[in-house]
C-alpha cells in the first residue's frame, strides 16, 4: 500500500500510518536524516528560539483573548482585568508582552548572523526572502497588537505611523482613512486590528514559518565557513561535516532554550516593563483622543526606522519632506529583500571576505543600533544630523555592496569545516 | 565578530539610563510590598481623604483586604462607606465626573494606575509639596505639580506649609553654598507654620504609607510574582543543567 518509495516503519500503527501519511518519510527529512553542518556556533541558535518565542506569542496570545474586550469601552479595563481578575492573567500577559519584545530581539540577531555568514547567499536566496517576509509581517503584527491595550501610547503610536499612509501624494488621505476605518483612530480601528492580529496575520506568519523551514530544509544549512557540506559525503551518502538535527542538535538547542528562558523569566518576573521600553510608561493611561502625549515614541524593535524616518527633513524632486521620509523607511526594509543579488562575493561568510565587507557591516551594524537610540529620543538639531549619517552608511552598505564585494580580495575558503 | 558584538553591547549601555529618566522631583521614596502595616495604614489614608474624589476603578476591596491581610469584617466596618459597594467591588466613587469637571475644572483622575504612570517618587513628592498660594483660586500651590486643581486635602494633617526665604540643604543652581555651613539661600522652601495634626516626619511617614498602598493597588501581583520567580528560575537552572550533560553525552561522537 501506499508510495513504495517513501521510508515506512516495519511494522505495527506506525506502518498503518505511513502507507496512508508519510510521517517517518518525513521526520527522517527534516529531522533525523536532515544533516546539519557539525560547527554551528552561538549564534545559529536564534532560529529555534524565534520559533520558541512564535509559540509563546501563539498560547498566550490565545489566553489572552479569552479575556481581552477589543472595543473602544472595553480594551483597557479588560486588561487590568487580565492583571488583577484573571487567575495567572498577569503572567500570562507578561509573557506576551516581554515575548513580543524577545522575538524581536532573537530575530535581529538571525538576521545579523544571515548578513555574518552570507546565509541569504545562493542557494538560499528564497530562504532569505521568505524569512524578510515573516520579519515584515511580524512587524505588523507587533505594530496592530500594541493598539490592543488601548492606552495612550497605543493610541498616538497608531496615530502616528497611520498618518504615515497620508503623506502618499494624490490617494494618501483617503487610504489613511481607509485603513483606521473613520476620521480618526477610533473603536472601529480597534476591531479590525483586533481581527487582523489574532487571526490573519498569525494564519499568514505560520504559513512563512512553514515554506522558510521547507525551503531551508531543500538547499540546506549555510554555517559559519559558508561552505557546502554537501560536497563530501562518505559512502552511505551522508554528508562527511554533517550531523543528524535529531538528537544532535535537538539536545544543543535545549541548553540554549534553557539560558534563553532563564533570561527571559528574569525579565517577566522582575522587570516586565522592560525598564519602560517592552511597555511604555503612557500605556498606564487609557487611550484619550484628546489629549496628545508630550513625547510619542514606538516601541525600541521600530526605532531605527522611525529615526530614518524623521531624519529626512528636506524635500527634493519635488517630494516633500514626509512624503520621502515614508519611502526612505520602506526602502530600508525593501532593501533587504534583494541582498542576495546585490552580493558578489565569491565566499558566503565574513570569516573569508575581505576586510571591506567587514567594515561596512560593522559599519552597518553601529549605524542600525544609533538609530534605535536615535529613534527613542526626541529629535534636536545635533540628532537629526546624527541620524542622517547613519541613514547614509545604512544605505550604503547595500547600495556599495555589489562594488566592494566584487572588488575586494577574499581569503581561501577551505575544502571541510573548521570546527 | 567579537569586536562587533562589544560595539553592539556598548551602544545599547546608553539607552538603558534613558528610560529611568522624567522629571526630576524633590523627595524619593522606595515602596515596600511586604510592610503590610504600612500598606494598611495607606489604605487606610486613601480610603478616608482620597477616596472622595479619587476611584480606583480596578482594584477590589476583597483583593486588597486579601493582599494586605485585613480581615473581611474591618474592611466592611471601616473602609466601606457607601451602601451601593460590596465587599467584592471595585473601590468605586459616588461623585458623577461631569459634577466633578464643573467644581474642579478637571475630573481627579482615577488612581489605579497611578504609580505605573508618573512613578512613586512623584506621587510622594506631590503630597508633601503642596503650599499656601493666595493667587490660585483654591488657595493652594503645588511644587511638583504647577496650578494642580486639587485642594490641599491633607492639611489639616500636615498644617499649613508656606513658600519662604530660607536656607537650605538642596543645590540652588548658580549659587555656590555657604563656606561655613554648607547651605543655599533659596525662596522656594516650604516650611510648616501652623502645626498640623501630625508631626512633620509623622506626616512624612503617613505619606510615604499611602505612596506605598498606591505603589501596591498599580500592580497588586508583583509581590506574588516576586515570591514566585526563584522558584521558577531554580527549575529552568536545574533542567539547563541536565540539559547540557545530555547534549554533552550524545555530542561525544561528533569530532
Amino acid at each position: 500500500m501506499g508510495n513504495p518509495d517513501k521510508a515506512k516503519a516495519e511494522s505495527g500503527i506506525m506502518r498503518w500510518v505511513d502507507d496512508r501519511f508519510p510521517a517517518t518519510q518525513m521526520m527522517q527529512d527534516h529531522l533525523t536524516k536532515y544533516y546539519a553542518p557539525k560547527n554551528f556556533n552561538f549564534f545559529y541558535l536564534f532560529g529555534v528560539l524565534a520559533l520558541l518565542m512564535l509559540i509563546n506569542q501563539i498560547l498566550t496570545g490565545v489566553w489572552l483573548t479569552m479575556s481581552y474586550n477589543p472595543s473602544a469601552e472595553g480594551a483597557f479595563a479588560s486588561v487590568e482585568y487580565i492583571m488583577r481578575d484573571v487567575e495567572w492573567g498577569w503572567l500570562i500577559r507578561y509573557m506576551h508582552t516581554t515575548g513580543a519584545s524577545a522575538f524581536f530581539l532573537v530575530i535581529y540577531l538571525h538576521m545579523f548572523r544571515g548578513l555574518m555568514y552570507g546565509s541569504y547567499k545562493a542557494p538560499r536566496e528564497l530562504v532569505w526572502i521568505f524569512g524578510m517576509t515573516i520579519y515584515l509581517m511580524l512587524m505588523a503584527e507587533a505594530f496592530m497588537g500594541y493598539l490592543l491595550p488601548w492606552g495612550q501610547m497605543s493610541y498616538w503610536g497608531a496615530q502616528v505611523i497611520i498618518s504615515l499612509f497620508s503623506a502618499i501624494p494624490g490617494i494618501g488621505p483617503d487610504l489613511a482613512q481607509w485603513v483606521r476605518g473613520d476620521f480618526l483612530i477610533s473603536g472601529i480601528t480597534l476591531n479590525r486590528f483586533f481581527a487582523l492580529h489574532v487571526v490573519a496575520l498569525p494564519i499568514v506568519i505560520l504559513a512563512l514559518v512553514v515554506l522558510h523551514i521547507i525551503a531551508l530544509h531543500e538547499v540546506g544549512s549555510n554555517n559559519p565557513d559558508g561552505i557546502d557540506i554537501k560536497q563530501k559525503k562518505d559512502e552511505t551518502g551522508k554528508p562527511l561535516d554533517g550531523i543528524a538535527f535529531h538528537p544532535y542538535y535537538t539536545v544543543k538547542d535545549l541548553v540554549g532554550i534553557a539560558i534563553f528562558l532563564f533570561v527571559f523569566c528574569v525579565v517577566v518576573f522582575y522587570f516586565p516593563e522592560g525598564g519602560g521600553y517592552f511597555i511604555e510608561k503612557p500605556n498606564f493611561e487609557p487611550a484619550n483622543p484628546l489629549v496628545t502625549p508630550n513625547h510619542i515614541a514606538p516601541v525600541w524593535y521600530f526605532t531605527p526606522f522611525y529615526a530614518i524616518l524623521r531624519a529626512i527633513t528636506f524635500s527634493l524632486f519635488g517630494l516633500d519632506a514626509k512624503f520621502l521620509g515614508v519611502l526612505f523607511m520602506g526602502g530600508a526594509i525593501a532593501v533587504l529583500f534583494v541582498l542576495p543579488w546585490l552580493d558578489r562575493s565569491p565566499v558566503r561568510s565574513m570569516r573569508y571576505k575581505g576586510w571591506m565587507s567587514k567594515v561596512m557591516l560593522l559599519l552597518f551594524c553601529i549605524s542600525f543600533v544609533i538609530l534605535g537610540i536615535l529613534g527613542v529620543l526626541p529629535s534636536t538639531e545635533g540628532r537629526t544630523i546624527l541620524a542622517q549619517v547613519c541613514t547614509v552608511i545604512y544605505f550604503a552598505f547595500f547600495v556599495l555592496m555589489p562594488f566592494y564585494t566584487k572588488l575586494e580580495k577574499t581569503k581561501p575558503v577551505p575544502e571541510r569545516v573548521t570546527g | 565578530m567579537k569586536k562587533q558584538l562589544i560595539a553592539l553591547l556598548f551602544a545599547l549601555l546608553p539607552v538603558t539610563a534613558l528610560a529611568a529618566g522624567g522629571a526630576s522631583v524633590p523627595h524619593s521614596m522606595d515602596p515596600d510590598l511586604r510592610d503590610q502595616a504600612s500598606l494598611q495604614n495607606g489604605m487606610k489614608l486613601f480610603v478616608n481623604y482620597c477616596m472622595g474624589c479619587h476611584s480606583l476603578e480596578h482594584q477590589r476591596f476583597a483583593r486588597a483586604a486579601e493582599d494586605l491581610g485585613i480581615p473581611q469584617d474591618l474592611v466592611e466596618e471601616n473602609l466601606i462607606f457607601s451602601s451601593d459597594l460590596a465587599f467584592n467591588d471595585q473601590m468605586h466613587i459616588a461623585m458623577d465626573s461631569g459634577d466633578a469637571e464643573t467644581w474642579f475644572g478637571a475630573a481627579p483622575p482615577d488612581l489605579t494606575l497611578i504609580d505605573r504612570l508618573r512613578g512613586s517618587d512623584y506621587i510622594y513628592s506631590y503630597l508633601l509639596t503642596f503650599y499656601r498660594d493666595p493667587t490660585q483660586p483654591l488657595g493652594v500651590n503645588n511644587m511638583v505639580l504647577e496650578a494642580s486643581a486639587m485642594p490641599n486635602v491633607l492639611e489639616p494633617l500636615q498644617g499649613v506649609q508656606e513658600m519662604v526665604c530660607s536656607e537650605t540643604d538642596q543645590p540652588v543652581a548658580g549659587q555656590s553654598p555657604d563656606p561655613l555651613s554648607g547651605k543655599y539661600q533659596s525662596c522656594d522652601v516650604l516650611k510648616v507654620t501652623q502645626a498640623g495634626a501630625m508631626e512633620p516626619a509623622e506626616f512624612e511617614e503617613a505619606i510615604y504609607d499611602l505612596t506605598n498602598f498606591l505603589a501596591y493597588v498599580g500592580e497588586p501581583s508583583k509581590l506574588h510574582a516576586q515570591t514566585l520567580a526563584p522558584k521558577v528560575l531554580i527549575f529552568i537552572f536545574i533542567f539547563g543543567v541536565i540539559a547540557y550533560l545530555l547534549k554533552r553525552e550524545y555530542w561525544r561522537d561528533v569530532h
